[in-house]
């Protein structure tokens, strides 16, 4: 790739990428996901996972999950920018307030006979996967885990059969008693 | 107490309650409920405009010389992507703008019905925030929630869309007790560790310089004061954005000129060999900093900025202050006095006189003619012969605006006008139109370029129709002089689409709307003709043909270090092989 010479600092592009969680306290209010995701893709951040769904039903309040990565610049500009928009009430970065429990869910529809099957339901078992749906020919299974768990069952379960994922990106929360509201 | 009203009829009564005087407007469909309120009172001026840029423009223009909120009325569809252009602007400048936009019928949204467009959608990036009120219950608090939210924190533009039949729809109003957003609270004030820190670095700096921008202007006039007295208790010398100019007197001593990729030797030079520097308000643009690996290399930086997200965006500094300007100024003598700091004398004094031998060059030195008005000669005349007067200046984009920025003395803030972080070329004219309204007595002058006037030209019927005798000063190269200055110094000469073909007789053009022509190309005759222009209270257009092949200098060219600047080849700096200063990899920049 033609490397130019710009106003820009080079430097960041040698400094480390990291993975960071945020949780994004906003107002449930119309067009406050499309603020969000414009954001991210104005500015040209990456969005890994995003979940979102209202969790104070009386205050209107959301909470999102963002799961993104960047240089350490990078994620500072990213929660500065968040906490710029007028809806959003608070950034918190769950990877630096320590190891925060990260879980998201995922649907896997496998198809096949004979071993196949019995070696899909063997998998399913060691994953603790729970079996949602089965017909004579194929099985729906629900896993929680980390991301990386998820992955790993994926990658199985592509060797037994699996024709279908759904995944809902990662639900995070800080470990400890205290609670962000 | 409540009342019962219509939504077009809340938008008037909100505005009126806002202490809104004049507001910018073209009607059409989706908004003619509101325009029939309009009708029905006196409070609320409306000026109509040309163009819904132009309309936004204007009322940039009566926000940054009057420290208001403009507010602008236009419809939906067209009216609204018209508008765009301006609330991008807007958005780049920090310029508290509401803008009330028409939208067709809740219930046609989203069915391609005429006249519609997505206006949240469209507007969502080049606005502070924005609403699609879809209830008329949450419209007298939208209202007054866009005015505080466009106001506070850094300012920006608001877009408040709002569909026809929530205008004809009835509600209850009452006017809030308070207009502030239910969460949205900027901070002001300055952490004072930070400060007290900030305070100890510039007590001990051997090479300090004052950079400062828009941010202070946009905090107020006070905030300007407390600037003037920091600066001249510290002694230190300050140099400011092309957005910051008239917040330090330009007359003053320890005034360096503005900095940046037009800016003067000395203030660049500062910059470069400063080792502590007092951001204040300013956000380190890239036609600031230039090469940002030599920027300022042997500094310490104090960033003092309202929006967290300025600080370390592109420059990383070592004390940050987020805040409004007044507030961490106002904080930040309280601490140089009582500790009764004194700076390093000797060390200011050795720094005075580099920073004087930088003078001593005097950058903006050009050759003068006695055949062809020289740009640079053009503006110097039309300072002193407006100097003494109630002058506010507005500006297109090119060329001229920084030719105006170098050679007009700004003594005070919302005095300058021009399209900083967006570089609208029409901006000029519309916004003389808003700050001849907010100041109708004053002198205002737009200095142009024959090409950036022509973007926004129908606004000179918009000045005739309300009798505001604002100047509209022509720097008439028959060039896109900024784009030909480019493609000489980047490709080679090859004028391409640059040239200003076909132009109009701009003295007729004038006399066409009705205003005045005047039409200078000698040097000699200037100066009487000035005074013609200043002396006439119509609109004028003054068509005044200057040398065609004037380059703005100084120059730090792309992908170069604030040392590494080009002078006028009047001082025998850069030669003949101007073209080869740049190279290939400065080319990608402009």
């Amino acid at each position: 790739m033609l490397q130019m010479k710009t106003h820009y600092p080079d430097a960041t592009r040698v400094e480390p990428v990291n993975r960071h969680t945020l949780a994004v306290i906003v107002d449930n209010e119309p067009g406050v996901l499309a603020r969000i995701a414009g954001l991210f893709s104005g500015r040209g951040y990456n969005i890994e996972s995003l979940t979102v769904t209202e969790t104070e039903h009386e205050a209107h309040i959301s909470r999102i999950t963002i799961v993104t990565t960047g240089t350490n610049s990078i994620i500072q500009q990213i929660k500065s920018q968040l906490e710029r928009l007028v809806p959003v009430h608070r950034v918190i970065d769950l990877t630096l307030t320590g190891e925060a429990v990260e879980r998201e869910l995922c649907l896997v529809k496998v198809v096949g006979k004979g071993d196949y099957r019995v070696e899909a339901m063997r998998l399913a078992s060691a994953f603790g996967a729970r079996t949602m749906d089965a017909t004579l020919t194929s099985f729906v299974y629900e896993l929680t885990g980390t991301t990386e768990e998820v992955e790993r069952f994926i990658k199985l379960m592509t060797a037994v059969g699996l024709v279908e994922v759904s995944r809902t990106g990662v639900a995070a929360m800080a470990r400890g008693a205290e609670g962000i509201v | 107490m409540s009342e019962t009203m219509t939504g077009a009829e809340m938008v008037i009564r909100a505005l009126q309650d806002q202490g809104v005087e004049h507001i910018f407007g073209y009607p059409g469909g989706a908004v003619l409920p509101i325009y029939d309120a309009l009708f029905h009172q006196e409070k609320v001026r409306h000026v109509l405009v040309r163009h819904e840029q132009g309309a936004v423009h204007a009322a940039e223009g009566y926000a940054r010389s009057s420290g208001k909120p403009g507010v602008v009325l236009v419809t939906s569809g067209p009216g609204a992507t018209n508008a765009v252009t301006g609330l991008a602007d807007a958005m780049m400048d920090s310029i508290p703008l509401v803008c009330i936009t028409g939208q067709v019928p809740t219930h046609l949204i989203g069915s391609d019905a005429f006249q519609e467009c997505d206006t949240v959608g469209i507007t969502r990036h080049c606005t502070k925030h924005n609403y699609l009120v879809k209830s008329i219950e949450d419209l007298p608090r939208v209202l007054h929630e866009a005015f505080y939210v466009a106001q506070n924190g850094r300012p920006g533009p608001v877009v408040v869309d709002l569909p026809k039949d929530i205008q004809f729809k009835t509600g209850s109003y009452a006017r809030p007790l308070s207009n502030q957003h239910k969460t949205y609270r900027p901070t002001v004030k300055g952490d004072m560790d930070h400060i007290r820190a900030a305070i100890e670095l510039m007590a001990n700096a051997k090479r300090p310089v004052f950079y400062t921008g828009g941010g202070v202007v946009n905090s107020g006039p006070h905030a300007a004061t407390l600037l003037r007295e920091l600066v001249r208790l510290t002694g230190f010398p300050i140099t400011s954005t092309l957005m910051g100019l008239g917040a330090y007197p330009a007359s003053d001593k320890q005034w360096l000129g503005m900095l940046g990729m037009h800016g003067t030797y000395e203030a660049n030079l500062a910059m470069h060999e400063c080792d502590v520097m007092i951001n204040l308000g300013a956000r380190f643009d890239d036609r600031i900093t230039g090469r940002l690996d030599a920027f300022s290399p042997f500094s310490k930086r104090i960033h003092v900025d309202i929006d967290p997200s300025s600080i370390n965006k592109t420059v990383k500094v070592d004390i940050p202050i987020v805040g409004d300007c007044a507030h961490v100024l106002e904080d930040m003598l309280r601490l140089w006095r009582q500790n009764a700091q004194t700076p390093d004398k000797l060390a200011l004094k050795d720094w005075w006189g580099k920073i004087e031998g930088w003078r001593a060059r005097n950058c903006l030195a050009y050759r003068k003619s006695d055949e062809t008005i020289k740009p640079q000669y053009a503006l110097q005349r039309l300072y002193e012969l407006t100097k003494d007067r109630d002058v506010y200046i507005t500006t297109e984009v090119g060329q001229h605006q920084m030719w105006a920025a170098q050679y007009f003395k700004f003594e005070e803030p919302n005095r300058w006008m021009t399209s900083g972080g967006h570089g609208t070329m029409g901006y000029g004219l519309p916004a003389a139109v808003g700050v001849q309204l907010a100041h109708p007595d004053a002198l205002v002058i737009d200095i142009a370029g024959e090409a950036s006037i022509q973007m926004m030209l129908q606004e000179m019927s918009t000045a005739l129709q309300y009798n505001l005798p604002l100047k509209v000063f022509i720097l008439n190269n028959e060039y896109m002089g900024m784009v030909r200055q480019w493609q000489e110094l980047l490709h080679g000469g090859r004028y391409s689409h640059s040239y200003s073909e076909s132009l109009p007789d701009f003295t007729k053009l004038a006399e066409a709307y009705g205003g005045v022509g005047i039409r200078c190309d000698k040097p000699g005759e200037l100066d009487a003709k000035i005074m013609e222009m200043i002396s006439v209270n119509r609109p004028v257009i003054f068509d005044c043909i200057v040398d065609k092949t004037e380059n703005c200098f100084p120059m730090i060219p792309s992908g170069k270090a604030h040392n590494e600047m080009l002078l006028n080849d009047y001082l025998g700096e850069t030669g003949a092989d101007i073209g080869s200063v740049i190279d290939e990899k400065g080319k990608m920049l402009v």
